[in-house]
């Protein structure tokens, strides 16, 4: 080996400090929202604070500033470490990070001036729509030109998981997008109708697939290991694990049409292949646990091993939830209910953000050389404010969306509605403040997040750049 | 028809992986991949947590 070569870790911190920072951003707008929901004249009739514009703000900050700068944050941590080799194109990596701070602060601007796509979850108008696809563009050459780099034959599982996250996210974002501009901040998509909305579900569905799932997958696979000091369970099994998920995952988006103008075939499609997901993604969630196998002790004394199981859990209860719901019958009585809404949060402070927030916490020390967080108790209490929280949220979640369903299709003998809609409405109001606190609740566990992280940044002020390590056998 | 065949090619294919995987001859390879993550320790880092 001729000198040393540094790992490029400056743009890790960077992203990782901001995962935490949008988190309390993003979370606190969804505080707001819900609070909104009990307490309607939260929106101080202020056009810009009204819940059809902050919502949208919500939703892109958690999924896409925050769990995007911890999808950045990991994924250049672990494919420099896995390869052996400090990050390609390390300039062109400090601009994913700026031009992503960018596309994050332009959102919040633009969300609440009404400025919209209308399009769940690529809301963003076509300027910011250009600069996403050049920062992900960057992130791929990032990436893809780091794996080439590699001192090592084999790329490393986790790495798949990332490659295929960022390809076909490239391909979704820019299809879904397609649209034609009317002026600055107005555009019209391309596609009529029912195929608009068949594109919209293709998209959103596999925003959910890729972006929530396989990524985050490959944090699962490499930070488990690592936290639990335990090789993977079985290494075969995250091989066909990977091809069964991105295979199966592309054709479940009908599911979100179930009984609407799509044609029924496509429905019907939509829901077989949502039930066959059920087997990859078990399979995944029994590997990451099994992964504890010889280490279980770990479950009882490691706070950020207890984050990462817990998240595992989740991520079993909602995939398996998922297909249920996308069953057709189920799907009458679930949909446009608030089951719906208990069903994403059971998948998003569930499994995505308990998996980040444990990957972050294994990161950091990591990073800045230090033999763990600031505070271990900290991360404890952080753990159970979390879980009580996320388990009010959905609980309450569960209850109302089963109560709205069926009160919404009991008819009387005659064929009339049973209940107004004002009644069901009614019936539900508590839940919303049980859907509020655990809501404050996780919000509070990702204050004290922020201060354990500051106070490890501190314990590390003069945190020397990491050598790039020798692969074990060249 | 053409979807229909597709449809095996794909499913031939996955099987193949699936073979392919479980097959005695990857057995050495891949149990040295799943020991990846443990293999960069970093220098100053002891692995556990503080107490």
């Amino acid at each position: 080996m001729s000198g040393t070569t540094f790992y490029e870790d400056r743009v890790i911190r960077q992203f990782a400090v901001m995962t935490v920072v949008w988190g309390i951003v993003g979370m606190v707008v969804g505080v707001l929202i819900a609070a909104q929901l009990y307490w309607p004249a939260l929106n101080f009739d202020v056009e810009w604070l009204s819940y059809g514009r902050l919502r949208p703000l919500h939703t892109n900050a958690v999924i896409f500033a925050f769990g995007g700068c911890g999808i950045f944050a990991t994924s250049y941590y672990i494919v420099q470490r896995t390869c052996h080799a400090p990050l390609f194109a390390p300039k062109l990596a400090a601009f994913t990070f700026w031009g992503w701070q960018a596309v994050i602060v332009l959102a919040a601007i633009t969300l609440p001036l009404g400025m919209t796509q209308g399009k769940e979850y690529a809301e963003l108008e076509w300027p910011i729509d250009l600069l996403i696809t050049l920062v992900w563009v960057a992130y791929g050459v990032v990436y893809f030109g780091t794996i080439v780099k590699r001192r090592v034959r084999h790329i490393y599982v986790a790495n798949w998981f990332f490659a295929a996250f960022i390809i076909t996210i490239a391909i979704l974002h820019v299809f879904n997008s397609l649209a034609i501009p009317a002026s600055p901040w107005k555009s019209y998509s391309v596609y009529p109708g029912a195929v608009d909305a068949m594109v919209q579900w293709w998209y959103g569905h596999n925003a959910v697939g890729f972006f929530l799932t396989a990524a985050f997958l490959g944090m699962m696979y490499y930070f488990i290991p690592k936290q639990a000091e335990r090789p993977v369970y079985s290494y075969r099994l995250s091989v066909v694990h990977f091809w069964a998920l991105i295979s199966i995952y592309m054709w479940a988006g009908p599911h979100h049409l179930q009984y609407t103008a799509l044609p029924d075939w496509a429905q019907s499609l939509g829901m077989v292949f949502s039930l066959i997901l059920l087997a990859p993604s078990w399979g995944g969630m029994i590997n990451g646990i099994m992964t504890l196998s010889g280490a279980w002790h770990k479950l009882r004394t490691d706070p950020v091993i207890k984050f990462m199981i817990v998240s595992l859990s989740f991520y079993g209860m909602s995939t398996f939830e998922g297909p249920m719901m996308s069953i057709k019958t189920v799907n009458s009585l679930s949909h446009y209910t608030d089951w719906t809404i208990g069903h994403v949060h059971s998948g998003a402070l569930g499994w995505v953000a308990m998996i980040t927030v444990g990957c972050i916490y294994s990161l950091l020390p990591r990073l800045l050389a230090l033999p763990g967080m600031y505070s271990n108790r900290l991360i404890e209490q952080h753990f159970w404010v979390h879980t009580i929280g996320v388990v009010l949220y959905i609980a309450s979640m569960w209850i109302a969306g089963l109560t709205q369903g069926l009160m919404w299709r009991a008819t009387n003998p005659d064929g009339t509605l049973t209940y107004t809609f004002v009644e069901s409405l009614n019936a539900t109001y508590p839940y919303y403040l049980g859907r509020l606190v655990g809501g404050v609740l996780v919000v509070v566990g990702m204050l004290i997040m922020a201060w354990n992280v500051w106070k490890t940044f501190q314990m590390a002020r003069d945190a020397r750049p990491i050598p790039v390590a020798a692969p074990a056998h060249a | 028809m053409t979807s229909g065949i597709v449809t095996l090619v794909l499913l031939v294919v996955f099987l193949g992986i699936v073979f392919w995987a479980w097959s005695g001859k990857r057995k050495a390879d891949f149990d040295a991949a799943a020991r990846i993550p443990l293999e960069d320790r970093d220098p100053d880092h002891s692995g556990g947590a503080k107490p």
